[in-house]
Formats: structure tokens, C-alpha cells, sequence
């Protein structure tokens, strides 16, 4: 007869895997990544595709040479990290600077922490921020959306329309002589504005985010949060001043939010892991975000708010424990 | 429908044998009956090598407040009283006989006839139950008459009736409560007079439509039980998801059911008590799921204590070529076995095999901070969390994290995508935390 095998218990496990997830998360980015490559055309896919292959080749390169570990390029988080590096910079950005940017968010957001699962911050927008402390002309030159172009040179680029109002509103000028300027909130919607490659259609991003909701990647309780207080805050000074401040839906939009309440800040290894947690730190990314967009330097917050509150996760984790059972008796 | 709130998961049911009825196992050449089935301090044996013993006789009497009871399944010669390793891997005494016939303790009643009238007053029905060394047959094996008195200044309110079988593959109670659910209705109502309780409720999960039916159309016949079906989810069969789903009510961290007025019994424990006290049967058989992917019939069989595992697995058709795993128990909380001669004792609610294929675990990963074990933790814990603090020593911090709570469900490590062996990490840490806690009041 054969040995049997002994384990401890359960003896039955979850199909689910580290790279069915991942490769899910992937999945869910095509409906952007289309938009995108309509809008932006092969420029948007050359970023795209430099920044997956570079963040590939970089975790290749650290796990077989420098830490001469197991290679677990295939299981899908860098190609995610590349992916969403790339959809958060212009798709006029000159690609060795992709290849920098894919660099710092696979070296220096990941591996320098110990590779998946260990890092503090969300790898992506390390990179970004990166980019933009660093080459800040470049990453603040936004093309403009032009149906299936393939023009890869002197492509026109413009403000986005977050930054349209604020350098407006600076002025003194009147939101409602600045909405004109920007597009009608269904090319908003669509994804028709200036903005980094994969950030620009709420909608497109948000059929993803569904699909990572019905797939349980996700959970409701971090976008729905993010969201949620960005538009009660938005919501409270356009009710003081609808001529200094722009109204709610305008923010949820624009700019990298909706990519960034979906995917950046629901990154499990960087956000918390109890349900309250989980709804304290979105309420954060939320307020930061605002208070960036309106009150700060840069017209876009979400990098950066996002980037503050996953510093934030450890104590967060600490603070906010999931309700015990037994704990507080409620009878009857 | 109900359910209990807090985590769970569901893994597939894959209940094969659900439509094969009760079979009688034949008897087997000798039967090993290891004196320690249940929870708590062994039984002493009373018999000695060579005597010759009837079927129902006691063998080895419990003398602990928390002991049972132990009868000859069957009649023959004691061979020895020898080490054995039992189900749960450890070498531990027992009794081995060898089968002559089939003679049984006078004074039992064999015959069919369902007897509904309950003569015994309350204290009598106990010191039956503890006499017929009747224990929770659920898995746990509790002994029963320990949980039928109820502590001065407790009052039970509900009697709850476990018949979830939440364990996927797993079909005794299944069976039970479809053949013989009189006997089963009798012994609940035996157990609500030892407890002076006027409810019980059986709660079942609804993937067994034809049970909730078969009972729900006897119950005029017993008044105070009722039948509640309810929502599958794993594991709705341990006795705190299971009050929580059935009367909302929390047991407290550390403390037993009592203490929300609720007693917990499985369907097997409460046919056990008919049988014990309106036919002066003792514990020595009981039903067993026999199944797996490639076997050839999933059964279920009324098997002898005692009786070799291997011949459970003949009699379901002979153990598959590819086998490479077998458990004894559910897949969720069920313990491989090393040895195939392990006796059936009073906790085997089931014989588990699983194909080569089946029986590695996934590669480990690191974890990806996913939270799955925390949100399907049934008991609000975070597994990741115990498992690092368990593995670094950090046992006082294992202590505040409630690790003690841990029921050992294997939920965590059967959701985490990572593979990691969060419920090993745990079980050491509790281990070590228990350790740590009682080495205090020394």
C-alpha cells in the first residue's frame, strides 16, 4: 500500500491563489486601458507596455541577482504594478522616464521591503510621485484626447480640467465661468479630458471596479468611503461658495480619483485589514484628497493622500480590531 | 433563513452519500476499544485478559466527574489490554476482543419497537446517560450527563439540537434524522426533562430539505420542539455559531453555553439517549460516513465501537488505487490517519479519502494582507495576526488577541489564497498561550 499522507487540519482549500487574484485585478483594467488607448492612441500603449515590461524585468532582475530568491515575476503583482504606473502618468511622458518610474515603484516601493506583501506603500504611486517631484514639466503636460491617433511626437498638451479650475479659481475667477472651459460632464464621464492614461473614464474604471466587487477582490467598504467623503466634503464648501468651489460630482470625475479610490487605495497589502479600518482610513484618503485639491500646491491630491493614510495602516490596524465574538453580550 | 453572523465560508458540500441509507456493518474478527473516546480523565478497565464478556457489558468504568463509561461492543474473550494508536495518532490503552457470536448483556432491548413513554424522573435519566457512557457524538465527545445537570444557580431555557452537519462529505445525522427520527424526537424530550426545559429546537442547514420535512411532519406528535432551518455556512455546527444562529444569543469569551441558558446536543447524542434509556442500550455503536471522490459507494453504516477503519472502507467498495489521504472526520476539522487498523470510536462520525491529487496543501506565499481570514474568522479574530505573533513567541500578545477563543474551525486556512499555514501557527500558540496562562495559577 501506498504512504498516506498526514496533515493537520482543514484538508480542503480555496481555489482561489495569489495569481488568480492578481491576474483578476488585471482583467478588471481592460475596459480603462481601451478608453485610454482610444483617447491617447499608441502612445498611451507604448507607456503601457514599457512600464509592465520594465517592472517585470526590474523584479526579475532584484529577486534572481541582488536577492537570489525564488523569481515570482508570473504571479501577476508587477505586471499590476506596471499596469497602474502607467495609467497614472501622461501618455506623452518620454518612456526612459517610464523606465525610471517603473524602477522606483518596483525597487524602492517593493523589493527594498521585502517584495509582495511586505511593503508599506502602494509601489504605482511611489513611482508617480517620484516622476513628478522629479520631472515635474513633463508630468504636468497632459495630451489631449485625440481618437485613435498615432502620433508619438509633438503631441498637444494642455491642463487637465482639475487644474483648469484651480489655476482659474486662483485668479479670481468664477467656477461658472470656468466650467465652459472644460468638458461637459459626459466626456467627463467617458474619460474624453486630459489626464494620465488610464484615469481618465470614471466609467470605464468603475465597470472594473464591479467586476472586482462581484469577484470579492475587493470590498465596498474602501471606495464607497473614499468616495462617499469626498463628496460630502466637496459637497459642504460648494454649498458655502459654488463660485470658489466646484461642485462634488466634478471631483469624483475628474482627475485620478475614481483609479485611485478603486484601485490604488483597495490595495490589499497596503490598506487595512478590519471592516472599520477599512472605513476609517477611506474617510482619510477622502479628506486629504480635498484638502490637497483645493488648499494645496498640486491641483491632483490623490497620490498623495492615499500615499499619507497607507503610512497610517499599521496604527490603523492596531486601533480598529474586527468585533470579537462573545465580546460585548447583547441577549435576547 | 438564519444564520450566524460573524465570518464563515463554504466549502463545497460534495455529499455524496446523502441518499444511501443506514447499512449494517457486519461484524468484524476483534474489535480494539480504546478506553480513552471521549473528553476528560480514561476509563479504568474492569475486565481482564481472557475473561469473556457479553455485548453491552461494561468493560471500563469512568470514575471522573469527567470520564465514561466504556461497554463490549460485542461478545468474545478480552485478548489484551495493550497500547494502541487510536484516531487521534497517540498510543493509548485499550481493549482488544476477539468476536464469538453475538451475545448480548441481558436486560437490553433489541427489538424495533419505538417507546415513547418516559418514566425516569430527572435524576435518574442522568445517572442512565452517565451509566450507558453515552458522549457527545457530534466530534467533541463530551461526555453527555456532564452537560444534562445543569450548575446551581444556571437555569436552561433552550435544549438546542445540532443537526447542521456543516462538515461537507459528512451524511450520519443526515441518515439519522431521516431513519430514525422518532427515536431521535423521544431523546430530545428524555433530555428536556433531565434539564427542565420546555424548548428545544433543531437546527438544520437547508441543503437537507428532506430531513427539515420528515421532522417538521412528526413534530405535532412532541410539543416544545421545533425545526429550524437554516442558511449553509461553515461551521454553523459549532455550538456558539449555532446558539447565535438560532436564539441571537452570544456565549461569552471562555464561557459555556449555560451561561445564555442554552445546552447544545447533536442528533446521534440524543438517539444514543432514547436508546440508553428506554431500551437500557449502552453506547457501542454508532453512524459512520464512509466516502470520497473515487470510492465506489458512499456509505453510511451502523458500525460496532471498535471495529478496524479498513473494513469500513471494504465494505464500501475497497479503497482506491490512487488514495493518499484518509481522514477521520469531516475535511474542515477532521485528523488524517496513519494507520488504516485505527479502531471506530464514539466521536467517528465519518471515514474520509481522498485521492493523491487532493491531498497537498497549496505552495505558500507571502501574505498579501488580503484580510480574508479575519473577515470568515467565526469568532472575530485575526488568524494572520495570531499566526505571526504565535510564530515570533509573543505569546502574552497571543493572549490579548483572544487566541484562546480559537475554535480550531480551519476556516482561515482554508480561504487564505496564500496558502499559508495560518491554523498550525495558531495551534501552537494556543498551545503554548494554555501553557502559559495555567502555569499562573500554579
Amino acid at each position: 500500500m501506498n504512504l498516506l499522507t498526514v496533515s493537520g487540519s482543514p484538508h480542503v482549500y480555496t481555489e482561489e491563489s495569489v495569481s488568480k487574484i492578481m491576474y483578476g485585478v488585471l482583467l478588471s483594467l481592460i475596459p480603462a486601458a481601451l478608453v485610454s488607448f482610444y483617447f491617447f492612441g499608441l502612445a498611451a500603449i507604448l507607456v503601457t507596455l514599457t512600464a509592465i515590461v520594465s517592472c517585470m524585468f526590474f523584479e526579475f532582475i532584484i529577486q534572481k541577482y541582488l536577492i537570489k530568491g525564488p523569481v515570482t515575476v508570473f504571479d501577476g503583482s508587477a505586471i499590476i504594478t506596471g499596469a497602474l504606473l502607467a495609467f497614472i502618468v501622461p501618455a506623452s511622458l518620454p518612456l526612459w522616464m517610464v523606465i525610471i518610474g517603473s524602477l522606483v515603484s518596483i525597487g524602492m516601493a517593493k523589493m527594498t521591503f521585502g517584495g509582495l506583501g511586505k511593503n508599506i506603500f502602494n509601489p504605482a504611486l511611489v513611482g508617480r510621485v517620484f516622476l513628478m517631484i522629479s520631472f515635474p514639466v513633463e508630468m504636468n503636460m497632459y495630451p489631449r484626447p485625440t481618437a485613435l491617433s498615432t502620433q508619438l511626437t509633438d503631441i498637444i498638451t494642455g491642463p487637465t480640467p482639475l487644474a483648469v479650475i484651480k489655476e482659474g479659481v486662483a485668479q479670481g475667477e468664477r467656477v461658472s465661468e470656468l466650467l465652459p472651459e472644460v468638458p461637459e460632464y459626459v466626456n467627463l464621464l467617458m474619460g474624453n479630458m486630459g489626464g494620465s492614461v488610464g484615469e481618465i473614464s470614471a466609467l470605464a474604471i468603475l465597470l472594473g471596479g464591479i467586476y472586482m466587487l462581484i469577484r470579492k477582490i475587493i470590498t465596498w467598504e474602501i471606495p464607497a468611503s473614499y468616495l462617499g467623503s469626498v463628496v460630502v466634503l466637496a459637497g459642504i464648501l460648494w454649498m458655502i461658495d459654488p463660485e470658489v468651489y466646484v461642485d462634488p460630482l466634478f471631483h469624483l470625475v475628474t482627475g485620478g480619483l475614481m483609479l485611485g479610490a478603486i484601485y490604488m487605495a483597495t490595495d490589499m497589502v497596503t490598506s487595512p485589514m478590519s471592516r472599520w479600518g477599512m472605513i476609517i482610513y477611506g474617510i482619510g484618503c477622502g479628506f486629504l484628497t480635498i484638502i490637497i485639491r483645493i488648499f494645496g500646491a498640486y491641483p491632483e491630491g490623490v497620490a498623495f493622500a492615499i500615499l499619507i493614510m497607507n503610512a497610517f495602516v499599521p496604527l490603523i490596524n492596531r486601533g480598529f480590531k474586527p468585533k470579537r465574538f462573545g465580546e460585548e453580550v447583547k441577549n435576547g | 433563513m438564519k444564520t450566524f453572523k460573524l465570518g464563515g465560508v463554504h466549502p463545497p458540500e460534495n455529499k455524496l452519500s446523502q441518499s444511501a441509507a443506514i447499512e449494517v456493518l457486519p461484524l468484524p474478527e476483534t474489535v480494539t476499544i480504546p478506553l480513552s473516546q471521549h473528553l476528560g480523565v480514561p476509563a479504568n478497565p474492569v475486565v481482564k485478559k481472557g475473561d469473556s464478556v457479553k455485548a453491552g457489558q461494561l468493560i471500563a468504568k469512568g470514575e471522573a466527574f469527567i470520564s465514561a463509561n466504556i461497554h463490549s461492543s460485542v461478545s468474545g474473550t478480552v485478548q489484551k489490554i495493550d497500547d494502541v494508536v487510536d484516531t487521534s495518532g497517540y498510543r493509548k490503552k485499550a481493549i482488544v476482543i476477539k468476536v464469538e457470536g453475538d451475545v448480548w448483556e441481558e436486560g437490553i432491548d433489541l427489538s424495533k419497537d419505538l417507546i415513547k413513554n418516559i418514566t425516569l424522573s430527572p435524576q435518574e435519566i442522568v445517572s442512565r446517560v452517565n451509566e450507558k457512557g453515552i458522549v457527545g457524538m457530534g466530534g467533541a465527545t463530551f461526555p453527555s450527563h456532564v452537560k444534562l445537570m445543569v450548575p446551581q444557580g444556571k437555569t436552561a431555557e433552550y435544549l438546542i439540537i445540532n443537526g447542521v452537519e456543516c462538515e461537507p462529505y459528512l451524511t450520519s445525522d443526515h441518515r439519522l434524522m431521516l431513519e430514525k427520527a422518532e427515536e431521535m424526537l423521544v431523546g430530545i424530550q428524555i433530555q428536556m426533562r433531565a434539564l427542565n426545559v420546555e424548548k428545544a429546537i433543531i437546527g438544520i442547514e437547508n441543503n437537507k430539505p428532506d430531513a427539515i420535512e420528515h421532522l417538521r411532519k412528526l413534530l405535532p406528535q412532541y410539543t416544545g420542539i421545533s425545526v429550524e432551518p437554516l442558511k449553509v455556512k461553515y461551521p454553523q455546527g459549532g455550538e456558539k455559531q449555532l446558539i447565535k444562529a438560532l436564539v441571537n444569543r452570544e456565549v461569552p469569551s471562555g464561557k459555556l453555553p449555560i451561561e445564555v441558558g442554552c445546552v447544545v446536543h447533536n442528533v446521534g447524542t440524543s438517539f444514543a439517549v432514547y436508546e440508553a434509556v428506554q431500551k437500557n442500550k449502552p453506547l457501542v455503536e454508532r453512524v459512520v460516513t464512509v466516502t470520497g471522490k473515487g470510492l465506489k459507494e458512499p456509505s453510511n453504516f451502523l458500525v460496532r465501537i471498535g471495529t478496524p477503519i479498513t473494513q469500513l472502507i471494504e465494505a464500501a467498495g475497497g479503497m482506491p488505487e490512487n488514495t493518499g489521504k484518509v481522514v477521520n472526520g469531516g475535511p474542515m476539522m477532521g485528523k488524517s490517519l496513519s494507520d488504516l487498523n485505527t479502531p471506530v470510536t464514539k466521536g467517528t462520525s465519518g471515514i474520509l479519502l481522498f485521492p493523491q491529487a487532493e491531498t497537498s496543501r497549496k505552495p505558500v506565499h507571502n501574505c498579501i494582507r488580503c484580510g480574508r481570514c479575519a473577515s470568515i474568522c467565526p469568532m472575530g479574530l485575526e488568524p494572520y495576526l495570531l499566526a505571526v505573533l504565535a510564530s515570533h513567541n509573543k505569546f502574552e500578545d497571543c493572549e490579548s488577541e483572544k487566541i484562546m477563543d480559537c475554535i480550531e474551525c480551519g476556516s482561515c486556512l482554508y480561504i487564505c489564497p496564500s496558502g499559508r499555514p495560518l491554523l498550525d501557527q495558531i495551534r501552537v500558540g494556543k498551545n503554548e498561550t494554555g501553557k502559559m496562562i495555567r502555569s499562573r495559577h500554579k
